[in-house]
C-alpha cells in the first residue's frame, strides 16, 4: 500500500500530534484535574523512552541490557517506570506548596537528562540508543506510519476515556476539590497528600506510555531530543490553550499546537537563509506569545470546563 | 580544598545576588519567578550592548543595571500586573512563557555565539595558602559583599525598603497601615531587575555571555533560596553561598557536570527536612 506524499505527511504528523495529545492528557490529570504544577513533562518522557528503549533492543556490549523484549513489555515497563518517578518526585513536594514540585519537577528533568547524557554504561550516553524495534512493521513505510498511528489513537482513546470517566467519579471530584481549595477538601476529610500523589503518579505514567510511543515510532533515543522545550514547555501551551480542566482540550490543544509549530518551521523555510538562522527563535517567541495571549484574554482555554451543576445533567 | 572554597564563593556570591531578587518577588507576589534567570542574561547583554557602544567596561556595567530594572519592571506591567488577581500559578506559567520570550529575544538580536567582556587573559594573583585569584574574581566578591551590604541597609534603613519587607511579611496588614502596595510591587521589581542584571553581569564576567547563562543558573539559584528560606533575603545570602561552596567541594568526589545535580540533591534534602529553609519560620496557614 502507498500514501501519496501529503496523505503520508498527515499521517506522520498525526503520530506526532497524537504523542503530544497522551502527554498532554497526563498533564491535564496533574494540572488541569488536581492542579499539580509539573514543569518536568521531559524528564517522565524520557524516562518512558529510555525505558522502553532498554527493555526491546537487543543486547548490546556498550551499555546494559538491551532485553530483547516484545513492544508490549518496553510499554508496560515505561508505564511501569515514569509512574514510579512520579511517586518519587512526589514525596518530598506534595506536602508543600505548588512552587515547590514546579522546582523540584525541573530538576527532576534536567538531573535525568545530565544522567542520560554522562553515563554510557547506562543508556549509551550522548550517542543515545539506536535500533529500537518498531512494532506492526513490514508492509512498506507508509502502511508501517498507518500501523502505528493506530496504536497512538488506541492509546490516545484509552487514556481519555478513562480521564473522562475518572473526572466524573468521586476520585475526580476530590481531585477538582484539592485544585479549587485543598484547605476544604482536608477539613472534609480527604487524605490531600494521597488524591495527589495518586494524580501525579498516573499522570506521570500517561507520560511515560507517551515516551515508549515516542522511541519505538522515532526508533533512537538521546539526551538532545529531551531538551525542555520541546517535551514541557510547548505541552504546557497544549494544555493551557486547548484548555486545562478536560481530556478534549488537552488533545485539541495538542493537535492546535502541534499544527502551528510546524506549520511556522515550514513558514520559515521559504525565507531567505540569513533570517532562518534565526527561526528557531522566532518561532519560541510566536509560540510563547499565543501562550501569553490566551493567559491574558481566554485564561480557561479553548473548550471550558463544565460547572458543577452541570456535570449532572 | 580552599582554593574551591574561594571558587564557590565567587558562585556563591553570584547566586545570592540573583537569590536575593528572586527571593524578594516571592516574598512580596507569592510566585515562583521563572523569569528571573532571563533577566540576568538581558542584563549581561544590556552591558555588552553598551560596551559595544563604546563605553568602558565600568560606566557600562553601571549603566546597564537600571536598565535591567526596567526590563522588570517591563514585564510585570506588560504580563504579570493583569494576571496579579488569578492567582500564584497562572503566573507562575506566565513567567515560563515569559523566560523563553526573553531568552529567545536574546537569542534574536545577539545570535548563539558566546561573547566575552573583555579579550585579554588576566594573570592571577598567587595568594597566601595557594589560592590563585584573578583580579575580576576578586571584583566579583568585592561587589557581591558590597551589594549584598547595600541591600541590607535599602532594607532596614530606607522607608520603601522597609515598606517592603512589612508587605513581604503580611501583605493586607501592610495595606491597612497605609502601605501603598504597588509602589512596592514596583520597588521590588526594580531591586530584583537591578541585582539580577549584576548577578548576569558578573556571571558574564567570569564566565561568559550566553543567551541561556540565566536559564541555567536558575535551578541552583532556586536551591539556593530554598535552601535560605523562601521569601527571606538574608536566607538568599546565606544559602547561595553555602550552595556555592557546596557545589564546588563537590567537585572534589563528584564528576563537576553532575554540578547541577548536586543542587538539586540539596534542594530534595531541604524539602524533606526543613522546607521552611534555614532561616524560615515554621509554616503557618494564611
Amino acid at each position: 500500500m502507498e500514501l501519496s506524499g501529503l496523505a503520508a505527511y498527515a499521517v506522520f504528523f498525526s503520530v506526532i500530534a497524537g504523542i503530544y495529545a497522551l502527554l498532554s492528557l497526563g498533564l491535564h490529570l496533574q494540572w488541569g484535574r488536581t492542579g499539580l504544577f509539573n514543569v518536568g513533562v521531559s524528564g517522565f518522557f524520557a524516562v518512558g523512552a529510555y525505558a522502553s528503549a532498554l527493555l526491546t533492543t537487543p543486547p548490546a556490549a556498550q551499555h546494559v541490557g538491551g532485553f530483547g523484549m516484545p513492544f508490549a513489555a518496553g510499554l508496560a515497563g515505561a508505564t511501569l517506570l515514569a509512574g514510579v518517578l512520579g511517586l518519587v518526585v512526589g514525596v518530598p513536594t506534595l506536602r508543600l506548596k505548588e512552587d515547590y514540585l514546579a522546582i523540584a519537577t525541573i530538576g527532576i528533568a534536567e538531573t535525568i537528562r545530565q544522567v542520560f547524557a554522562n553515563e554510557p554504561r547506562l543508556a549509551g550516553g550522548v550517542q543515545g540508543l539506536r535500533d529500537i524495534p518498531r512494532p506492526l512493521r513490514g508492509a512498506g513505510a507508509a502502511a508501517d506510519n498507518l500501523a502505528f498511528l493506530a496504536i497512538v489513537i488506541l492509546a490516545i482513546a484509552a487514556a481519555w476515556w478513562c480521564l473522562a470517566r475518572a473526572g466524573r467519579s468521586p476520585w475526580g471530584r476530590v481531585l477538582t476539590a484539592i485544585r479549587e481549595d485543598e484547605v476544604v477538601a482536608s477539613a472534609l476529610g480527604k487524605d490531600v497528600v494521597r488524591f495527589k500523589m495518586e494524580a501525579m503518579v498516573v499522570g506521570s505514567a500517561i507520560m511515560g506510555a507517551a515516551g515508549s510511543l515516542y522511541a519505538h515510532f522515532i526508533g533512537f533515543v538521546s539526551p538532545d531530543a529531551f531538551e525542555p522545550l520541546a517535551f514541557t514547555f510547548l505541552v504546557w501551551v497544549m494544555l493551557t490553550v486547548g484548555g486545562s480542566a478536560r481530556p478534549s482540550g488537552a488533545v485539541a490543544g495538542a493537535f492546535l499546537i502541534w499544527g502551528v509549530w510546524t506549520g511556522a518551521e515550514f513558514a520559515v523555510s521559504h525565507l531567505p537563509a540569513t533570517v532562518q538562522t534565526k527561526a528557531g527563535a522566532l518561532r519560541v517567541i510566536l509560540v510563547a506569545l499565543v501562550l501569553e495571549a490566551i493567559l491574558l484574554l481566554r485564561p480557561e482555554g479553548l473548550v471550558r470546563e463544565k460547572k458543577g451543576t452541570d456535570l449532572f445533567s | 580544598m580552599l582554593q574551591l572554597v574561594v571558587n564557590g564563593a565567587i558562585a556563591g556570591g553570584i547566586y545570592a545576588l540573583a537569590g536575593i531578587g528572586l527571593t524578594l518577588t516571592y516574598g512580596i507576589l507569592r510566585f515562583a519567578n521563572f523569569a528571573h534567570g532571563d533577566l540576568m542574561t538581558l542584563g549581561a547583554y544590556l552591558a555588552l550592548l553598551l560596551v559595544g557602544l563604546g563605553l568602558p567596561l565600568a560606566p557600562a556595567f553601571l549603566l546597564a543595571l537600571p536598565l535591567g530594572a526596567l526590563a522588570a519592571i517591563g514585564v510585570d506591567r506588560a504580563l504579570y500586573r493583569p494576571l496579579r488577581r488569578r492567582g500564584s500559578t497562572v503566573l507562575l506559567i506566565a513567567s515560563i512563557g515569559a523566560a523563553l520570550l526573553l531568552r529567545n529575544l536574546v537569542l534574536l538580536s545577539w545570535g548563539p555565539q558566546m561573547r566575552y567582556f573583555r579579550e585579554e587573559i588576566q594573570i592571577a594573583w598567587r595568594l597566601p595558602g595557594g589560592v590563585m585569584l584573578k583580579p575580576d574574581q576578586a571584583l566579583i566578591l568585592v561587589v557581591c559583599a558590597a551589594s549584598i551590604v547595600l541591600v541590607h541597609l535599602f532594607l532596614t534603613r530606607s522607608r520603601p525598603g522597609k515598606a517592603m519587607r512589612a508587605a513581604a511579611d503580611n501583605l493586607d496588614l501592610a495595606r491597612v497601615c497605609g502601605i501603598d502596595t504597588e509602589r512596592v510591587v514596583l520597588w521590588t521589581w526594580g531591586i530584583g531587575g537591578v541585582l539580577a542584571a549584576a548577578a548576569g553581569i558578573l556571571l558574564g564576567l567570569e564566565i561568559q555571555v550566553r543567551p541561556v547563562m540565566g536559564w541555567e543558573l536558575l535551578l541552583p539559584v532556586f536551591a539556593a533560596v530554598i535552601l535560605g528560606g523562601i521569601g527571606r533575603p538574608y536566607g538568599a545570602m546565606a544559602g547561595g553561598l553555602l550552595l556555592g561552596v557546596a557545589q564546588e567541594v563537590s567537585t572534589a568526589w563528584i564528576a563537576p557536570h553532575y554540578k547541577g545535580t548536586v543542587a538539586f540533591a540539596i534542594l530534595v534534602a531541604v524539602l524533606l527536612l526543613r522546607p521552611q529553609g534555614l532561616l524560615g519560620r515554621a509554616r503557618r496557614w494564611s
